[in-house]
């Protein structure tokens, strides 16, 4: 293993809660499936009248995606959307959101 | 790379040996050049993705023959008067500034083992890794009356945004009340899915309003409608009775270009505007490439990287791809694939292996009429034993009926994807 490959696993196994393979990315990855709505990292376009979702907290994300899930919060689309994503992956994106400035 | 808990704690204790060389601020530290071919919605993203992930790490050259961006998604509001080709046109300028050097020219091969192009205008360019994204090129050979300039130039397909979007709004506005307009639309695969439907949704749209006695025909080689089926029979037999009629298992076998004919299996018939989608494979770089292809049309991709299944060093992204199950080519899917590469390409320049668990996921809204809309959704997720995206059960869905809401958030959606790829 090259010196430099050995780090980069290491940040990662450092970083990861598990010491399992699970890319150090994941949070930005999943996070950018929901771009082309909400906008890059979560900033949406000023006027198109899709939510911007950088800098809400995490908690008030999550509330609003266990509401669609429930069908508590009337939606369009969300309800459909928050379906296909398990609450670990729901849990890394709103703390990915939370954190854009 | 996966780690035992044994290497793992050999190699922490390495760690505090190296920990003083390298930070730990970035996961990976990716460098290289990365050619990309097609500025559409894979393409773009990619572009703009691999210098944001990066933080302008990797060196972008995006190859692309056309001026400005001109979006394939809203052009059927262009063709019903709706909207104007300016309001689907975007400059590549958002992704220069994001350092990405764009070039107006055209990718006239592949060398796979010396990792070099060649260009139109000249000149070869090397490359790291290579993403194409070339979108669709037409199957004119299975049409003999459509395979020659003259007759492609009176039947148009307006499956490619841009002066044939314009050009089919002309023929539609010259033509007389009373006249017929029709669509014809290939056997599944082809690029947007319920394009073909909204189209002539928003053209009957026009007609009822400008010219009510007109009439518009879909010819479908599908022996029922590809996509939003319910959504769409309910919007024609509400809105268009009389004016639209849907003819299923009614594949065009040839064109009479200049008596403006469809040529089926067992019938001849003659509008005043023909509109033919023609058959569709990869664009021709992907398809013409030696990349493995899957039904001699659509490139053989593996979903954790989108990297060509027999040639290393080259992904593919969007409409040229052979999808996974359900996925439709579209303009959001491209999008999403883009995502997916941009992070593997990352990873592999780092020397990592790729995200072992990608997720996609998929919207196509289309409007029905100038002010309602509707909506398909999925979500895809990586299945490891099958090494294919398979959609999430029970996520995804369609609208409960067509609304002005959703004709809003269609125009949203543009804008922030636009936005996302481009600027
Ligand atoms: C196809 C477009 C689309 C995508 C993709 C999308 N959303 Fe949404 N989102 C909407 C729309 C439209 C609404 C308004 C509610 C509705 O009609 O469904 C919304 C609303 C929301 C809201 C509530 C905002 C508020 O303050 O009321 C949250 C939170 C949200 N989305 C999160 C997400 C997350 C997280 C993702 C990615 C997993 C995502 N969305 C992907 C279209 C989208």
């Amino acid at each position: 293993m090259k010196l430099r490959q050995l780090f980069t696993a290491l940040c990662l196994a450092a970083t990861a809660a598990t010491a399992q393979a699970e890319d150090p990315n994941l949070a930005r990855n999943l996070a950018a499936t929901c771009a082309n709505c909400h906008g890059t990292n979560g900033k949406s376009v000023d006027g198109s009248g899709m939510e911007a979702l950088a800098g809400t907290t995490k908690e008030k994300l999550l509330q609003k995606i266990r509401d669609f899930k429930s069908g508590d919060k009337p939606a369009t689309i969300m309800h459909q959307i928050v379906k296909g994503y398990t609450d670990e992956q729901m849990a890394l994106i709103t703390t990915y959101f939370a954190a854009q400035k | 790379m996966i780690f035992n808990r044994r290497n793992f704690l050999k190699a922490m204790s390495a760690a505090t040996a190296t920990g003083a060389l390298y930070g730990c601020a970035g996961a990976t530290k990716a460098n290289g050049h990365v050619v990309i071919v097609g500025g559409g919605f894979g393409g773009a993203t990619a572009a703009k993705y691999l210098r944001m992930w990066s933080n302008g790490g990797v060196q972008v050259t995006l190859i692309e023959r056309n001026a400005q961006f001109i979006s394939c998604p809203i052009s059927n509001l262009v063709v019903s008067g709706d909207k104007t080709l300016a309001d689907i046109t975007i400059g590549y300028e958002g992704l220069k500034k994001w350092g990405v050097r764009v070039i107006q020219d055209e990718v006239t091969g592949i060398d796979a083992s010396k990792r070099t192009i060649r260009l139109a205008q000249g000149g070869e360019m090397s490359y790291d890794r290579l993403v194409l994204s070339p979108g669709i090129d037409f199957m004119f050979e299975t049409l003999p009356g459509l395979n020659n300039a003259d007759a492609q130039s009176k039947i148009l397909h307006a499956w490619k945004a841009g002066s044939q979007t314009v050009a089919l709004r002309k023929q539609l506005e010259d033509m007389k009340d009373g006249g017929t307009y029709a669509i014809t639309i290939p056997k599944a695969p082809y690029r947007c899915p319920p394009g073909p439907y909204e189209r002539a949704s928003l053209i009957a749209g026009y007609f009822k309003a400008k010219k009510p006695k007109s009439k518009v025909l879909i010819l479908d080689a599908n022996e029922d409608v590809v996509s939003k089926k319910g959504l769409f029979m309910k919007a024609w037999a509400d809105l268009y009775p009389g004016t639209l009629e849907y003819r299923p298992n009614s594949e065009l076998r040839d064109v009479d270009a200049a008596n403006h004919t469809a040529i089926l299996e067992f019938d001849k018939v003659k509008v005043d505007v023909l509109n033919v989608v023609p058959p569709q494979r990869a664009g021709n770089i992907a398809a013409q490439s030696g990349l493995k292809l899957i039904n001699n049309r659509w490139v053989d991709i593996d979903w954790l990287s989108m990297a060509s299944t027999n040639t290393p060093g080259i992904h593919v992204l969007g409409d040229a791809i052979f999808p996974a199950a359900t996925m439709p080519k579209s303009g959001h899917m491209a999008n999403q694939h883009a995502k997916l590469a941009t992070a593997a390409i990352l990873n592999l320049l780092a020397g990592d292996a790729p995200n072992p668990a990608p997720l996609l996921m998929n919207t196509c809204y289309s409007f029905v009429d100038s002010r309602n809309a509707i909506h398909v959704a999925s979500v895809h997720s990586y299945d490891a034993e099958k090494k294919t995206m398979l959609p999430v059960q029970g996520a995804g869905g369609v609208s409960v009926i067509r609304n002005e809401l959703e004709a809003k958030s269609a125009m949203g959606w543009a804008k922030n994807i636009w936005a996302d790829m481009l600027t």
